[in-house]
C-alpha cells in the first residue's frame, strides 16, 4: 500500500472540515478523489502533507506514520505536492524553481533530472531563464508538474490541476499525467472535472462535507447516473 | 557654502547611509521572510558596538584588537540571533501583529537591561585601527579617513547579500520564503531551518554595523533605540522586505540629514521624518515594496 489514510478528523481553527476520511492509493495506482468546492478535497491532500495536520486519525505512506511529520520531511519520504492555481515561486526563475525542488528521492537515485523534465517538458528547458512569473497558465501548470518531478517522489498529490486551463491544454495534461501513470507513478487526484479524472484514475472517492460519501471503480462511477448528475459530467 | 562643505556633509551622509543599510538590511530581510518586525534588532546592533568597546578597551596599545573586534563582535552578535529566534522568536511567527510587538518589545528592554548591567551607563569611545585614523583632504577640506571605511563595508555587505540572494540555493530559498513559505516547505525545505538562518543573518548585519560604528559614536545605552528608529524609516521608505529598497532608501535619509545639517542645521533632523513622509505620501508601500499581499 501507497497511502493509507486511516480516519482523518482534520480542523481550520474551529471549523471541523475532514470528519473521517479514509482512503487507499495502491502502489502504481492513480486513484481520484472527486466532490464539489468546500467539499475537504484541498484539506485532505493538505492533511496528508502535514500542511493542515490531521487531528486525529493516521496517514500512513508505505507502512510508515507521517501524520505529524513536518511537511519537508514528507516531502523528502516521497510525496510531492502539485497544488492547485499558480502557486509556483514567481521572482524565481524557472531553472531556481526546479533545482529548489530537487533531490534524488528516498531510492538515492534521481530518475527524474532537470534534463529529463525539459525533454518532456521542452518548452521549460527554453524558458529556463525566464521569470517564472511572468509564465502563461498552461507553462506554470508545466513548471508545477516539473518541479514535483524533480523530488522523485514516489506518490503525487495533484489538486485541481484543470482548472483555469485551456482545453487544449487540459488535453495536453492529460498525456503528461497518462506518461506518469504507465511509468507507474502513484497518484491521488483531487477533481472538479470528473469526467478528466476518471479518464486516468482507476478508482475514485466521492467526497461530501468532510465525509467518503462513496467509493468504486472508475468504470463505474463513471456510468453512475448519480454520478453525472452530481457532479455535472 | 563653499564646495568643499558641501562635498563634506554628502560624504558624511553617505556615511550615514552605509550603516543604516546594513542594519535595515537586516531588518527587511527578517520582515520579509518572516512577517516579524524585530524591535529588538537595534540591540543586536549596540552589543556588537559595545562588545568592541570591550575588546579594544582591554587591548590598549595593541591596534591589532580592533580588527579581532571588528571580527568577533559580529560573530557573538549573530550566536545571540540564533538563540532568539530558537527561543522567542519562532513562537510568534504565526501570531498577531500585537502579540509580535509586544513580544519583541519585551526584548529589547531585557537586552537593554542586560547591557546596562555587563557594561553600565556610561560612555566609552573606541580607538580604531592606526591604518583607519587620520583625516583625508577632500576639496580643501579635511574628512574622517574612517568614515570611508564605513562606506566600503557598507558596499561589500551590500553585494554579498545581493550575490547571496541572487546566486546560491539559500538565497532563492530566502526569496521564495518571502513568496510562499508553506509551498516552500511542501517542496522539501526545512522551513524552520531557514527562518533560523535568515534571523541569524539579520543579527549579523545588525552587528556587523554596529561593529563598524563603534569609532565613530560614543558607545552607551540608548543606540539601540536611536538606530532602531531611524533603520525602520529606511526600511519602510525602501519598501519593507527589499533588499535594495534598504539600499536607497539609507541613501535618500542619509542624503536629506546631510542637506538638512547644510540648510538649516538647527532643523537637521526633521529632514528624517520630511523623507519619510515624502515618500509614503506618494507610495504608502515603499519605493520598491509591494502593496500587502
Amino acid at each position: 500500500m501507497m497511502l493509507d489514510v486511516r480516519e482523518i478528523h482534520t480542523y481550520y481553527g474551529q471549523s471541523y472540515i475532514l470528519q473521517g476520511v479514509s482512503l487507499t492509493v495502491g502502489e502504481g495506482e492513480v486513484v481520484t478523489l472527486l466532490g464539489r468546492n468546500g467539499a475537504g478535497k484541498t484539506t485532505t491532500l493538505r492533511s496528508v502533507m502535514g500542511l493542515t495536520p490531521a487531528r486525529r486519525g493516521h496517514v500512513v505512506l508505505e507502512g510508515r506514520e507521517i501524520t505529524h511529520r513536518p511537511t519537508y520531511a514528507i516531502s523528502r519520504l516521497g510525496i510531492a505536492f502539485v497544488p492547485s492555481g499558480r502557486r509556483i515561486f514567481s521572482d524565481l526563475t524557472v531553472r531556481q524553481n526546479l533545482e529548489l525542488a530537487a533531490h534524488d528521492g528516498v531510492a538515492g537515485e534521481a530518475v527524474w533530472t532537470i534534463e529529463r523534465v525539459h525533454k518532456v517538458f521542452p518548452k521549460l528547458a527554453e524558458l529556463d531563464s525566464r521569470r517564472a512569473g511572468f509564465l502563461s497558465g498552461g507553462e506554470q501548470q508545466m513548471l508545477k508538474l516539473g518541479r514535483a518531478l524533480v523530488a522523485n517522489p514516489k506518490l503525487l498529490l495533484l489538486d485541481e490541476p484543470t482548472e483555469g486551463l485551456a482545453p487544449a491544454v487540459v488535453g495536453q495534461l492529460g498525456e503528461w499525467l497518462q506518461l506518469l501513470k504507465d511509468e507507474g507513478m502513484s497518484m491521488l487526484l483531487c477533481e472538479q472535472n470528473a469526467l478528466f479524472a476518471l479518464r486516468l484514475a482507476s478508482r475514485g472517492y466521492i467526497l461530501e462535507k468532510g465525509r467518503i460519501q462513496h467509493e468504486a471503480p472508475a468504470a463505474e462511477l463513471r456510468d453512475s447516473p448519480e454520478v453525472r448528475t452530481y457532479l455535472g459530467v | 557654502m563653499d564646495l568643499g562643505n558641501v562635498a563634506i556633509q554628502l560624504l558624511s551622509g553617505m556615511t550615514v547611509a552605509g550603516y543604516l543599510f546594513m542594519v535595515s538590511a537586516g531588518m527587511t530581510l527578517v520582515f520579509g521572510a518572516m512577517r516579524v518586525i524585530n524591535i529588538a534588532h537595534g540591540s543586536f546592533y549596540m552589543y556588537a558596538a559595545f562588545i568592541v568597546a570591550a575588546i579594544v578597551g582591554k587591548g590598549t596599545g595593541a591596534s591589532g584588537m580592533f580588527w579581532v573586534a571588528l571580527l568577533v563582535a559580529p560573530l557573538i552578535v549573530a550566536a545571540m540571533g540564533t538563540a532568539t529566534e530558537v527561543t522567542i522568536m519562532r513562537r510568534i511567527y504565526t501570531k498577531e501583529h500585537l502579540t509580535q510587538l509586544l513580544a519583541t518589545f519585551a526584548l529589547f528592554y531585557i537586552f537593554a537591561d542586560v547591557a546596562l548591567q555587563i557594561w553600565g551607563g556610561a560612555f566609552r569611545s573606541v580607538q580604531a585601527a592606526p591604518v583607519l585614523t587620520g583625516q583625508v583632504n577632500v576639496l580643501g577640506r579635511s574628512f574622517p579617513k574612517y568614515n570611508f571605511f564605513v562606506m566600503g563595508v557598507a558596499v561589500v555587505v551590500g553585494v554579498a547579500m545581493w550575490l547571496l540572494l541572487q546566486r546560491t540555493k539559500l538565497g532563492w530559498r530566502i526569496r521564495a520564503a518571502v513568496e510562499d513559505p508553506e509551498l516552500l516547505a511542501a517542496t522539501g525545505t526545512n522551513v524552520r531551518l531557514l527562518f533560523t538562518t535568515v534571523f541569524t543573518i539579520g543579527a549579523l548585519l545588525a552587528g556587523v554595523a554596529g561593529a563598524v560604528v563603534a569609532p565613530l559614536v560614543s558607545v552607551a545605552p540608548g543606540l539601540d533605540a536611536g538606530i532602531l528608529v531611524e533603520a525602520f524609516i529606511v526600511a519602510v521608505i525602501g519598501g519593507l522586505g527589499s533588499i535594495a529598497g534598504a539600499a536607497i532608501g539609507a541613501i535618500i535619509l542619509g542624503l536629506f540629514q546631510a542637506i538638512g545639517i547644510l540648510w538649516v542645521p538647527t532643523w537637521a533632523s526633521a529632514f528624517t521624518y520630511i523623507a519619510m513622509i515624502l515618500v509614503l505620501a506618494v507610495r504608502p508601500w515603499g519605493l520598491l515594496g509591494t502593496p500587502e499581499r
